[in-house]
C-alpha cells in the first residue's frame, strides 16, 4: 500500500500568501502591536482581521469568507491603523510592522454606519419576506450597529427581474451587495465562471454570459455561490408548496429518501452546533409531517456501489483479459451531478470515462417506482417520490430528461437540506426534541460504505472494500475497514492497492496495483482532467470525484454558512456514526442481496440494472447559444 | 500646416527647455545605477499624476528587487477631466517620455516598458509606434542600448479602453493583464507585486519625460525650481473661462493669482485645482500656491468666472464620477450616487441642510473609506463647493449662465 496525500488546492484555498511580505526575511516572526491599546506580539504576514479574530475582537465582514480569496471591496471591516490617512481594510491589510490598530474609534463606527446605510438604501425588499431572514449577514450586521432607519433613503421599486430560469438556483439581484463572494466562489472556488461582474459604477451588477437566463449558461448548479451569499439573493428552488400539496392528498403515496449528508447537517438549522447526527429524530419528525414512507438513501448508495463496482470489474477485465484498448479506463464517478454537468461543458470528449451507474438519488426513484410499487400494488403514477440532499444540482439532475426509465420519473422532487428544516418548522416541530424512529422496510437498512458517501472519498472507500474483497475474499487491508487515505480534506487524494491471492473468477487480477484517486470541488477535478489529458493518469484505474468541496457535506443544500472547519465537523459526525453500524460493506447489506434475488435477479450491470440504474451523458460543451 | 504633432513653441523651466535627442539617455548610460538614483533623490522629483509619492523612492525599491522581470509602465491613460499635458508630451516631446523609460529600466534593471494609453489617444498610435521604430533603429531601443553591452530595453503600447479608473496604477495593471479595470487591495504595492506579479514601477507621462532633463542637469539644479517640498516645475492644463488656455510650464510654488494673471482670467470667480476630484478654490483662496504642500495637482486648471452657476459645475463633477466607479466598493459606487442625488435636491430647492450636512459626512467617510483614490478624491468638489460657493448655492441670485 502506498500512499500519497498532495495539495492540488485552487489559489482560493490555499492559506493566504500575502506576496509583499513573502519574500522578506522575518516573515512569521513575532512583532509587537497595539490592538484598541492593548499590547500583543503576533506572527508578521497575518492580516488584521486573523489577528482580531485569534484575539476574540470582532470585526464586521460581508465580502470577506474563508474559502475565498480576499476582495476587500465591500470595506465593512475598515480600522484605523496610526500614521494612515485612510481607514484599512482588515481583511486585506498584512501586519508587517509594529501598527497600533483601532477597531471601534468613531470614525471607523461612522464609516461602517455609513457603509451599512449605503448598502440598505440599494437593498429593495424587507426582511420579513427574506428566505434569509434571522441567517442574514447583512440583517445582523444592520442589528450590531444599530441601524433604526433609512438614512439615504431606500429603494422603492424592483430594478431586477427575478431569474427563475434555472431548477436550482434563483438570482434575485434585488437583494444583491456586490459583495461578490458567488463570483469568487463560481470563479476561483469551483473554476466555472459563469458569474461575474458587468458594468460599471452605479450600474455594475452581477451577471452571466450576455445576461442569459442562468438556466442557459453553463451553469453546473453547485449551489456554493448560495452557500456564500451573505444575503437573499441567491436561493434555491424551493419546491415545498408542490410537496405540501401532495402530502394533503389522500390519491397520492408521497415516498422520501434522506441521504447521509442533511442528517448530520440540519441539526445546525435548529442551532445545534455541527456535527451532531440527527437521523432517527428526523426519520420522526418527516414521519409527523405526514410522508407515507422514509427511506434510507444508503440503501441506493449501497446499490450505486454495486453497480460501479461491478462495471470498474468489467471493464478491467475487458482492457485485461479481452485485450480491448478502446475500454475507457479510469472510471470516474457519476454520483455527483455537480461533477457530471461540469465533465458534460468542460470535457464533453471524456463522457466514456464517467460510470454509467444512476446517482444513488436517481435509483432509489426506479427502484421504488418499479419493485416497490409492484411489491406494494401501488400504481406508480400514484407515487410521489421527494429526495432529501444536500445539494441544489439535484434538483436538476432528477429533471433532467433521460431519468424516467421506469416510465415515470425517478424522482419528483429534490429537496434540500434547508427547506426541509423550512418544511419541519412549519410544521411545527423542534428537531432536537423529538424521538428517534428507524427507517421504513423494505429499505430500512443500509450499510455503513453507503453512509459514508457522505463525504469526500466515501465512495471510494465504500467501492474498494466491496471490490476488494469481491476480487480476493478478503475484507480490505486496512485497520477497522477505515481506508485513511481517502478521508480528509485534502484537495487531491492519491493511493493504491495491491491485489493478491485472487480469487478464481478475477484471478486475472492478480498482481494488479489498483491505484485510485478522489478529488472534490470541481476545480480540483479539473486539475484532475488536466492531468488526465497530458495522460498523466495512465496506470490509474477509478476516480471519485465531488462537485462541491468537502464532497456531498458541503454541498449547495446544506445549511449555511459553511466553512472547511464546519465541513470536517459534519464529516466526523458520518464517519462517527459510520464505525457504530453493523454492517459496514455494501455487498453484505441484506436488502442488497434481496434486491438481487427479487428483482434484479439477472445481477449487477444485468439486463434489468441496465434498463433501470444506469443512464447516458450529454456532449453540451461550453458553447452558448 | 501646423498639426498636433508639430513641434509648437513653448517655454519652460524644465520639460520645454531645449533638448538634444538622445542626449539624456546617453549621459544616463554612462552613469553607475544607484548614481542616478542619487541624483532623483537629490531632485526630491515626485509623481507628476497627482499623488505625489518620491520617484527614487519607487525605484530605488525595484531597483533593490531580486526579481529576474521587472516592469516599467508609463501611465498614459490621462483621464482626469481638464488634463491634457500628458498629450502634449505624448505628441511634441516623445522623445523626452521614451528615453525616460529606457533610463528607468536601466536604473531598476528592467528590460521591458509598457505605455498604458488612454483608448481616446487612439490617433496618436501609429506616430508613437513610428517613434519608437526610429529609436530602435538608432540605437535607443532594443538590445545592447547605445553599445551599452547587455542593457536591452523595449517598449509596446497597449491602449485603454476608456474607463476613468484605470488611471489608478492598480487598475491599470488588472487591465494591462486582461482583467476588468479594478483597483487592487494595497498593500502589497506594485513595486513589491505589480505586472504579473513581478514588480513594476508605474510613472505618469510626465514624472518619465522629467528624468532626462535632470539627468542632463542634475538633482541640485532641479531644487532650485519650485518650493522646499515641491521641487522643479509643473505643466497645467489651463481650461475654461480664460483668455489662452493651454498647458503651461509654471515652477510649483506659483499662487493660483499668479497662474490667472498669466493665461488672462483675472475676473474669474472659482478655481477647480486637480480636476474634477480636486478642490474648487474661490476668491478668498487665490493666493494660495500650487505646490504638493497647498493646493496639489496633477495638471488640471479649470477656471470658472461669474456667469457659471457653480451648482451645475458639481453636477456635472458627480455625474461623471457616478458613471466612472469601477462599482467594487460600496462607499464609491453608491456614495457618489448619494452625493449626486443631493446635488439634484438642492438643485429643486427640496433639501434640509440637515440632509446636506449629513451628505458631507457621508462624504468624509468615503475619503477614508473608499478602496482607491477614485473614492477617495471624489468627495472633495462636493465638499468643496459646497463649502466655498454656499452663499452663491443657498441664496440664489439671478444668475445669468453661459452656455
Amino acid at each position: 500500500m502506498t500512499m500519497k496525500t498532495e495539495l492540488r488546492s485552487p489559489v482560493s484555498q490555499r492559506p493566504h500568501i500575502i506576496p509583499s511580505v513573502k519574500d522578506r526575511k522575518g516573515i512569521g516572526a513575532e512583532v509587537a502591536i497595539e490592538l484598541n491599546g492593548e499590547k500583543l506580539h503576533v506572527q508578521m504576514g497575518k492580516t488584521i482581521l486573523e489577528v482580531c479574530r485569534e484575539n476574540n475582537v470582532h470585526i464586521p465582514t460581508l465580502c470577506y469568507h474563508e474559502d475565498l480569496c480576499i476582495a476587500g471591496n465591500c470595506r465593512m471591516c475598515v480600522v484605523e491603523v496610526e500614521g494612515m490617512r485612510t481607514l484599512q481594510a482588515a481583511c486585506a491589510f498584512p501586519i508587517t510592522g509594529p501598527v497600533k490598530i483601532k477597531t471601534f474609534s468613531n470614525k471607523v463606527r461612522k464609516a461602517r454606519k455609513h457603509i451599512l446605510d449605503l448598502m440598505l438604501s440599494e437593498h429593495y425588499g424587507e426582511c420579513y419576506s427574506c428566505v434569509r431572514n434571522n441567517n442574514c449577514e447583512l440583517q445582523s450586521l444592520a442589528k450590531e450597529y444599530g441601524v433604526d432607519g433609512y438614512e439615504f433613503g431606500h429603494v422603492c421599486e424592483s430594478r431586477f427581474e427575478v431569474d427563475r430560469s434555472s431548477y436550482a438556483v434563483v438570482r434575485d439581484m434585488d437583494k444583491c451587495i456586490l459583495c461578490r463572494r458567488c463570483v469568487r466562489t463560481c470563479i476561483d472556488l469551483q473554476e466555472v465562471g459563469v458569474l461575474e461582474a458587468i458594468d460599471r459604477g452605479y450600474d455594475a451588477r452581477i451577471g452571466t454570459f450576455m445576461d442569459k437566463p442562468l438556466a442557459d449558461v453553463i451553469c453546473i448548479n453547485c449551489g456554493q455561490c448560495i452557500n456564500r451569499c451573505p444575503t437573499g439573493a441567491l436561493h434555491a428552488n424551493d419546491p415545498s408548496d408542490e410537496i405540501w400539496k401532495a402530502i394533503e392528498d389522500p390519491s397520492k403515496h408521497v415516498v422520501i429518501q434522506t441521504a447521509p449528508s442533511p442528517r448530520a447537517a440540519i441539526g445546525e438549522e435548529f442551532g445545534l452546533p455541527p456535527g451532531r447526527s440527527m437521523t432517527g429524530q428526523l426519520n420522526t419528525a418527516i414521519r409527523r409531517i405526514g410522508f407515507d414512507r422514509v427511506f434510507d438513501t444508503n440503501f441506493s448508495a449501497d446499490l450505486t456501489i454495486m453497480e460501479e463496482g461491478t462495471e470498474l470489474l468489467n471493464r478491467l477485465r475487458k482492457a485485461i483479459v479481452e485485450k480491448d484498448e478502446s475500454v475507457s479506463l479510469p472510471q470516474f464517478t457519476s454520483c455527483s451531478p455537480g461533477w457530471v454537468k461540469f465533465i458534460e461543458h468542460f470535457y464533453p470528449e471524456h463522457l466514456s470515462y464517467l460510470s454509467t451507474a444512476k446517482s444513488p438519488q436517481q435509483m432509489f426513484g426506479a427502484v421504488i417506482k418499479t419493485f416497490y410499487a409492484n411489491e406494494q400494488g401501488i400504481d406508480p403514477k400514484d407515487i410521489v417520490t421527494v429526495a432529501v440532499m444536500p445539494c441544489s444540482a439535484k434538483k436538476f439532475e432528477c429533471n433532467r430528461p433521460e431519468m424516467n426509465s421506469s416510465g415515470y420519473k425517478d424522482v419528483d422532487y429534490g429537496l434540500t437540506t434547508r427547506e426541509l428544516a423550512k418544511m419541519i418548522r412549519e410544521a411545527g416541530l423542534v428537531l432536537p426534541d423529538l424521538p428517534k424512529s428507524n427507517f421504513d422496510e423494505p429499505f430500512g437498512e443500509a450499510s455503513g460504505a453507503g453512509l459514508i458517501f457522505g463525504a469526500t472519498g466515501g465512495v471510494m472507500e465504500a467501492a474498494l472494500r466491496t471490490v476488494y474483497e469481491l476480487v480476493t475474499g478478503r475484507p480490505v487491508p486496512f485497520e477497522g475497514l477505515n481506508i485513511n487515505p481517502c478521508r480528509g480534506m485534502e484537495g487531491i487524494k492519491e493511493a493504491s492497492v495491491k491485489l493478491e491471492n485472487c480469487t478464481d473468477q478475477f484471478s486475472f487480477l492478480e498482481g494488479v496495483e489498483l491505484k485510485f484517486l478522489v478529488a472534490h470541488g470541481t476545480a480540483n477535478a479539473k486539475t484532475v482532467m488536466e492531468m488526465f489529458n497530458r495522460g498523466e493518469l495512465a496506470g490509474y484505474h477509478f476516480i471519485e470525484i465531488m462537485g462541491c468541496p468537502g464532497g456531498c457535506i458541503g454541498g449547495g443544500g446544506q445549511p449555511i454558512p459553511t466553512s472547511e472547519e464546519i465541513r470536517k465537523l459534519r464529516a466526523k459526525a458520518i464517519y462517527e456514526e459510520e464505525a457504530s453500524l453493523p454492517v459496514r460493506k455494501s455487498h453484505e447489506n441484506p436488502r442488497i442481496k434481496y434486491i438481487y434475488e427479487k428483482f434484479l435477479s439477472d445481477g449487477p450491470c444485468g439486463k434489468l440494472s441496465h434498463k433501470l440504474l444506469h443512464t447516458h451523458y450529454v456532449k453540451r460543451g461550453k458553447f452558448i447559444t | 500646416m501646423n498639426t498636433a504633432f508639430e513641434k509648437q513653441d513653448r517655454t519652460g523651466p524644465v520639460l520645454f527647455r531645449t533638448y538634444e535627442k538622445g542626449s539624456g539617455l546617453k549621459k544616463a548610460l554612462s552613469m553607475e545605477r544607484n548614481d542616478i538614483l542619487d541624483e532623483l533623490r537629490e531632485s526630491k522629483l515626485k509623481g507628476r499624476g497627482g499623488a505625489g509619492f518620491p520617484t527614487s523612492t519607487k525605484w530605488m525599491i525595484v531597483a533593490a528587487a531580486s526579481d529576474s522581470k521587472k516592469y516599467v509602465i508609463c501611465n498614459a491613460d490621462e483621464g482626469e477631466p481638464g488634463t491634457f499635458k500628458d498629450r502634449v508630451l505624448l505628441t511634441e516631446y516623445p522623445e523626452l517620455v521614451f528615453e525616460g523609460m529606457v533610463i528607468a529600466g536601466y536604473t531598476i534593471g528592467a528590460d521591458e516598458g509598457i505605455v498604458y494609453l488612454r483608448g481616446e489617444y487612439f490617433y496618436m498610435l501609429s506616430f508613437l509606434e513610428k517613434f519608437l521604430e526610429d529609436m530602435r533603429s538608432n540605437g535607443l531601443l532594443g538590445k545592447n542600448i547605445l553599445g551599452k553591452d547587455g542593457f536591452n530595453f523595449d517598449i509596446s503600447i497597449r491602449l485603454g479602453s476608456g474607463a476613468y479608473v484605470c488611471g489608478e496604477e492598480t487598475a491599470l495593471i488588472e487591465s494591462l493583464e486582461g482583467y476588468r479595470g479594478e483597483p487592487r487591495n494595497r498593500p502589497p504595492f506594485p513595486v513589491n507585486t505589480g505586472f504579473m506579479g513581478h514588480p513594476t514601477i508605474v510613472n505618469n507621462v510626465e514624472t518619465l519625460a522629467s528624468v532626462p532633463h535632470l539627468i542632463m542637469n542634475g538633482g541640485a539644479w532641479f531644487c532650485e525650481m519650485g518650493t522646499d517640498k515641491s521641487t522643479g516645475s509643473k505643466l497645467f492644463s489651463v481650461s475654461g473661462d480664460c483668455d489662452s488656455p493651454g498647458v503651461y510650464e509654471l515652477p510649483w510654488g506659483t499662487t493660483i493669482k499668479e497662474l490667472l494673471k498669466i493665461v488672462g482670467a483675472e475676473n474669474a470667480k472659482a478655481v477647480q485645482v486637480g480636476g474634477a476630484s480636486g478642490i474648487c478654490f474661490g476668491k478668498k483662496d487665490f493666493s494660495r500656491s500650487l505646490a504638493y504642500e497647498d493646493a496639489a495637482t496633477g495638471g488640471s486648471i479649470m477656471i470658472f468666472n461669474e456667469s457659471r452657476n457653480m451648482l451645475h459645475v458639481l453636477k456635472s463633477f458627480m455625474e461623471f464620477f457616478v458613471e466612472e466607479s469601477c462599482g467594487q466598493c460600496t462607499p464609491c459606487r453608491i456614495g457618489n450616487v448619494k452625493l449626486l442625488e443631493g446635488v439634484e435636491m438642492i438643485e429643486r430647492g427640496e433639501f434640509t441642510f440637515e440632509y446636506i450636512e449629513k451628505l458631507k459626512d457621508l462624504g468624509r467617510t468615503m475619503q477614508v473609506a473608499s478602496k482607491c483614490g477614485l473614492g477617495q478624491t471624489s468627495p472633495n468638489p462636493f465638499i468643496s463647493i459646497l463649502e466655498n460657493f454656499k452663499d452663491e448655492i443657498f441664496n440664489p441670485r439671478e444668475v445669468n449662465e453661459a452656455v
